[in-house]
């Protein structure tokens, strides 16, 4: 039956004790991590940019890891993927998941070494 | 529970629905597959916005100097006001949709027709946002040169604040008559034509020692590059070519034109989901009203668009990291 809810978020350290409360508090949640995202944004401090983790700033990666993170509770909780069998789950999610990594992955490398190619005038590596 | 669901005419058939593999039914199993299918094509969209970015990566222009506008306050700069308010409100009207859902689970009509009354006025909030920061990012702001090579250039003081073009353009008289229809057999109309001519900002902008030029290309620092006084001439005398106000498909004041190209195809691509997820949500609320979902004895349509419209939401998370954030 589609009336029952799990009603325990953060890996069950917050319960619910109803639906609607369970809404409630996603809410405030993704409204805290929009205003970080947007504070941060406006502030940009100085050693989050200056600073660089695999190719890119930290200021970036926080804001990408937030992002997947309001992601993971629009589709658990709003979308109610956690009260769905795992099946549908897997379905669902892996095969974005793979699809948008591996586009993403190949486009990226491809921008960057076009980006090469065009600042240098030469062929960059040779396969 | 099998009275509960519209029948499909396949019950009893394994994949018909009836069956409801996975436990989900039918419609709400293919809603899922739907959404699968378009964030893969937003992930194109935005994948090939990552492509062209890496490509022009020290000449893309900054988020921040774009949207920097709020309603009812000219003049004042406002970075990313404004879309976070446009992100709060779909974030709330998600609430509201996920609440009209539970109140369905419920049974409870006078709640859900409520909710999913906010949740059309959300979206139709967002909608008219997203076309006002359209008709602004159009607009334009200071106004740049383009040259040649079609690079932008802007125009800074000694002191490092954008100048308008209307701030130094002298005026030059000319007699320009526009060609008619009636005048000719091969006609094409005109485009439409800049405020002023590339003649006039050069005028201006030779008169006026105290203006430099940016480019749009980032220097050691991350910064856009400024020319010295004798470069910027040299760079204006030798390669501007057009006046560029705005932005559209072809020419883009900000910067490169592909941010404008990705900016009207991917918050367009998004409007148009919210656009007819607003559409989708008015007929499910007048079915609501109406007692459609009260006589099936299920409000299962009400949770099939609240995922659609969850999914609008989703999208807007990723578009705003990626379009004003990173």
């Amino acid at each position: 039956m589609a009336h029952e809810h799990k009603l325990a978020i953060f890996r069950g350290t917050l319960k619910f004790k109803s639906n609607v409360t369970k809404i409630w508090g996603v809410f405030v949640f993704l409204s805290i991590v929009t205003i970080i995202e947007v504070a941060l944004g406006i502030l940009k401090p100085e050693f989050l940019t200056e600073t660089r983790f695999l190719a890119m700033k930290l200021l970036n990666w926080i804001f990408i890891i937030l992002t997947l993170v309001k992601a993971y509770y629009i589709t658990w909780d709003f979308m109610h993927m956690r009260d769905e069998k795992s099946g549908l789950r897997r379905a669902v999610v892996w095969t974005g998941v793979f699809l948008i990594c591996y586009l993403i992955l190949i486009l990226l490398i491809e921008g960057d070494y076009i980006y090469e190619v065009y600042k240098n005038n030469y062929v960059k590596f040779d396969f | 529970m099998d009275t509960t669901v519209a029948k499909t005419g396949t019950e009893g058939k394994t994949w018909g629905g009836g069956n409801k593999p996975l436990n989900a039914s039918y419609g709400k199993m293919m809603m899922w597959f739907f959404i699968v299918s378009d964030a893969l094509t937003f992930s194109g969209f935005v994948a090939a916005y990552g492509f062209s970015r890496f490509k022009f990566i020290d000449a893309w222009p900054i988020a921040d100097e774009v949207f920097t506008h709020v309603p009812f306050l000219h003049g004042v700069p406002a970075p990313m006001y404004y879309v976070a308010f446009m992100t709060f409100i779909l974030i709330f009207s998600s609430v509201t949709m996920v609440l009209a859902v539970d109140a369905g689970h419920k049974m409870q009509k006078n709640k859900v027709i409520w909710y999913m009354f906010a949740t059309i006025i959300g979206g139709a909030i967002f909608v008219g946002s997203q076309a006002w920061e359209w008709a602004t990012f159009i607009k334009g702001d200071y106004g740049a040169v383009e040259t040649k090579g079609g690079k932008i250039l802007q125009f800074l003081d000694t002191e490092g604040n954008r100048v308008a073009l209307a701030d130094f353009t002298e005026h030059i008289p000319s007699a320009r008559e526009v060609h008619l229809e009636k005048n000719g057999v091969w006609y094409d109309a005109e485009e439409t034509q800049t405020t002023f001519t590339f003649e006039e900002v050069k005028a201006g902008f030779l008169a006026n020692d105290n203006l430099l030029v940016r480019t749009q290309y980032y220097d050691e620092n991350g910064e856009p590059t400024v020319l010295s006084r004798e470069e910027s001439v040299a760079k204006i005398v030798n390669d501007g070519k057009l006046v560029v106000e705005g932005a559209n498909l072809k020419h883009n004041e900000y910067g490169h034109p592909l941010f404008a190209d990705f900016f009207f195809f991917i918050t367009g691509f998004h409007g148009f989901h919210v656009f007819t997820g607003v559409l989708i949500n008015i007929i499910i609320f007048f079915n609501v009203v109406i007692g459609t979902y009260e006589r099936r004895g299920s409000y299962e349509m009400v949770e099939k668009v609240g995922l659609y419209w969850h999914f609008v939401d989703l999208v807007w998370v990723f578009v705003f990291t990626f379009f004003y954030l990173v």
